[in-house]
């Protein structure tokens, strides 16, 4: 008994292990469903939803793995990154009804390069004025970065008032191609292809390069790194510029995803950031995007499935992975 | 800097004093603030007083951060605010509802408490933190039960009706003390603020204790406790369960008090905010701090903002300073001296006090 168990785990580990469960999650969804024309765009619409929720945590996640920083102030940075993209695509509103695709992807490609920009220096004037007093002090980090939160929310409310803004899309994203009986929404498909996209120049990165290789010691043990001469605390400003932009990236896609939002987006996506950097395993992006998938899928199907229990879900899917590792599925932090 | 020297010192007395000043302002609220909105706050303020000290013996004393406290408040309150409205006004309810609210929230304190208190305190932020939104979402969305958004309006024990009369004169109208009448209302302020005395006095014992010893032992030095044989995790479960039991109680209370129990007073996350503020101003790890920061933030609440407007008015040609000096904008301002204190006075009010005394 105990034999064929191991065995069984072996062969489950040569397959992908951990990775395999959005693969479980999706073919369980796909009894579940019967019809396999839903099941397609509910999982193209999970699959969208997850790669936007990796680019919001993958930052929050190696910047914990890196320097034992956790950012609660990390959704200002997704909210300020969605509301600026809606005022630049408002800005260049000519550009979006414009006939030509050139025209509207440089619009978009704006807007996403203004919510980048901030992310950039926001984080960089994040990192130095907030956080760099308090390293290695978890309750004042907690706290302080609670009260940039609020002060960055209150900011938002400032600038664009309280009523929810409705956000412009580029015409070429609009609508949906239908292949048979299923209908995938382009901007689904798109948000899906620019997320692989920077996951993996974020893996080319951390794997292929020197400051990568250096990110990665830096997680694994930063004492050993810094008696070898390296400047981890440099290092962690850029990833924690990284960080932002990546999540501000995420904020404006999510805003063209929602069409419609309210400055308290930023909150109600934390929540959920949370349980993907929890579920994924702190200070991996392997791990991230594991779980961004997996709360992704989850959300859609259960959404489906039965709506009433779909915002408990993601709860549900954390307390039973916490249970069975409590370390998150796959973390670099020991 | 050991408590035999720092109960010693001039910064000690003047905390005591201020919190005595307080209590004293608040037993005679009533007869001293003669309107409605003036008891409405210094209400708030004994149940506030409650909570923030109750949230004050995980972050200050054990230094655990959690952001579940405001779902123990709603556990309590809604207890109390379903059985009122099922089975119509009277002390049964109240009662039962509070035990109800209290066995809730131990089941899922210990449940949250053994599952994540071995792990690090930021999993346990976080943990908490996605716990309570859970609750908040379910009790917005189980309509039926709950009221929805709208929450649930109901009556109190007749006691506490404006209309009872506690004293009556020989032509049976009701006694005026200082120009106060003697109705429910009265009653109902003494019956909050005496409640919240008892609760804030047994927590105030229970810190003073052995046991709360231990839990400063923790908070110090973790390893070490574990080493000199104290279970860490049983002790913080236990301490964890001790402080959803009384925000569970504080929750009935209010529910009692407001004859109104819904969402956003109880379950949101802007309390849980409101509470961490309130901590952080007055000082964690002193139950004094609890008192100060609730009364502070409190009269804050409910006056700063006018005096915002009044500043709004004021700056109305400068372009973006009358935005950010909108009364709706005082938590900006409560943002920035938060971060500010956090920086230079960790320690809050009453935690600076006491100790820089200590240092003359």
């Amino acid at each position: 008994m105990n034999a064929l168990t191991e065995t069984l785990g072996q062969k489950l580990g040569r397959a992908g292990g951990v990775n395999l469960l959005p693969l479980v999650v999706a073919a369980v969804a796909f009894v579940l469903i019967g019809a396999p024309s839903s099941w397609v765009t509910l999982t193209v619409a999970g699959l969208a939803m997850g790669m936007m929720l990796f680019l919001m945590a993958s930052g929050l996640s190696l910047v914990f793995g890196l320097m034992d920083v956790l950012n609660f102030g990390h959704s200002a940075f997704v909210s300020f990154g969605a509301f600026i993209s809606a005022t630049v695509l408002a800005g260049l509103g000519g550009w979006l009804t414009a006939d030509s695709w050139v025209l509207n992807s440089l619009a978009l490609a704006a807007a996403y390069l203004a919510a980048i920009c901030f992310g950039l220096v926001a984080g960089w004037f994040f990192e130095t004025v907030i956080i760099k007093p308090v390293y290695r002090d978890h309750l004042r980090q907690i706290l302080i970065t609670i009260g940039a939160m609020i002060v960055a929310e209150q900011t938002i409310l400032a600038f664009w008032g309280g009523t929810p803004l409705s956000v412009a899309r580029p015409n070429f994203l609009e609508g949906s191609w239908i292949i048979g009986d299923v209908s995938i929404e382009i901007y689904r498909a798109f948000a899906f292809a620019l997320g692989a996209v920077v996951f993996i120049m974020l893996y080319l990165v951390l794997n292929r390069t020197r400051i990568g290789l250096l990110i990665r010691a830096g997680v694994e043990n930063r004492e050993m790194v810094e008696a070898l001469g390296f400047r981890v605390d440099r290092l962690f400003v850029g990833v924690f510029m990284l960080g932002s932009a990546l999540a501000a990236l995420g904020g404006a896609m999510w805003a063209g995803y929602e069409t419609l939002i309210t400055p308290a987006l930023g909150g109600q996506l934390m929540i959920v950031v949370f349980i993907v950097v929890i579920i994924g395993g702190l200070g991996s992006i392997e791990g991230t995007l594991l779980g961004a998938i997996l709360v992704g899928l989850m959300t859609n199907y259960i959404g489906f499935l039965a709506p009433k229990l779909a915002l408990a879900s993601n709860m549900i899917l954390m307390v039973a992975i916490l249970l069975w590792r409590p370390n998150g599925l796959r973390p670099a932090v020991k | 800097m050991t408590t035999q020297i720092a109960t010693q010192n001039t910064g000690t007395y003047l905390i005591k004093g201020i919190v005595l000043i307080i209590a004293a302002l608040l037993l005679f609220a009533p007869f001293l603030f003669q309107d409605v909105r003036s008891l409405e706050v210094a209400a708030r303020i004994c149940i506030f007083i409650v909570l923030v000290a109750s949230f004050d013996l995980l972050i200050g004393y054990t230094g655990i951060v959690s952001f579940a406290h405001t779902m123990f408040f709603g556990f309590g309150a809604y207890g109390a605010a379903i059985l009122l409205k099922e089975m119509g006004p009277g002390w049964t309810p109240v009662i039962l509802g509070g035990l109800a609210g209290v066995a809730v929230s131990l089941v899922f304190a210990v449940a949250i408490g053994l599952l994540s208190l071995r792990v690090k305190a930021i999993f346990f932020a976080m943990i908490t933190l996605a716990a309570a939104s859970v609750v908040l979402v379910l009790a917005s969305q189980l309509s039926q039960i709950t009221g929805g958004e709208d929450g649930i309006t109901y009556r109190g024990p007749d006691l506490f009706k404006t209309a009872t009369k506690l004293v009556t004169d020989d032509d049976g109208k009701v006694v005026r003390l200082w120009g106060v009448r003697l109705n429910g209302k009265l009653a109902a302020y003494y019956f909050v603020f005496f409640t919240s005395l008892i609760l804030f006095l047994a927590m105030l014992r229970f810190v003073g204790s052995p046991f709360g010893t231990v839990l400063k032992a923790i908070r110090e030095n973790e390893a070490r406790a574990e080493a000199i044989g104290y279970r860490v995790v049983a002790y913080r479960t236990a301490v964890f369960c001790l402080s959803a039991v009384v925000a569970s109680l504080a929750g009935t209370v209010y529910a009692v008090w407001l004859k109104y129990t819904g969402p956003a007073t109880t379950l949101s996350f802007a309390i849980m905010i409101d509470i961490l503020l309130m901590v952080v101003i007055g000082g964690m790890g002193t139950m004094w701090g609890a008192v100060i920061g609730a009364v502070l933030m409190i009269l804050a609440q409910y006056y700063l903002r006018d005096l915002m407007g009044v500043a709004s008015e004021a700056v109305a040609a400068v372009p973006i300073l009358p935005e950010l000096l909108a009364p709706d904008r005082w938590l900006f301002w409560l943002g920035i001296i938060f971060i500010l204190l956090v920086y230079f006075f960790p320690k809050g009010i009453a935690g600076t006090a006491m100790s820089g005394g200590a240092k003359q």
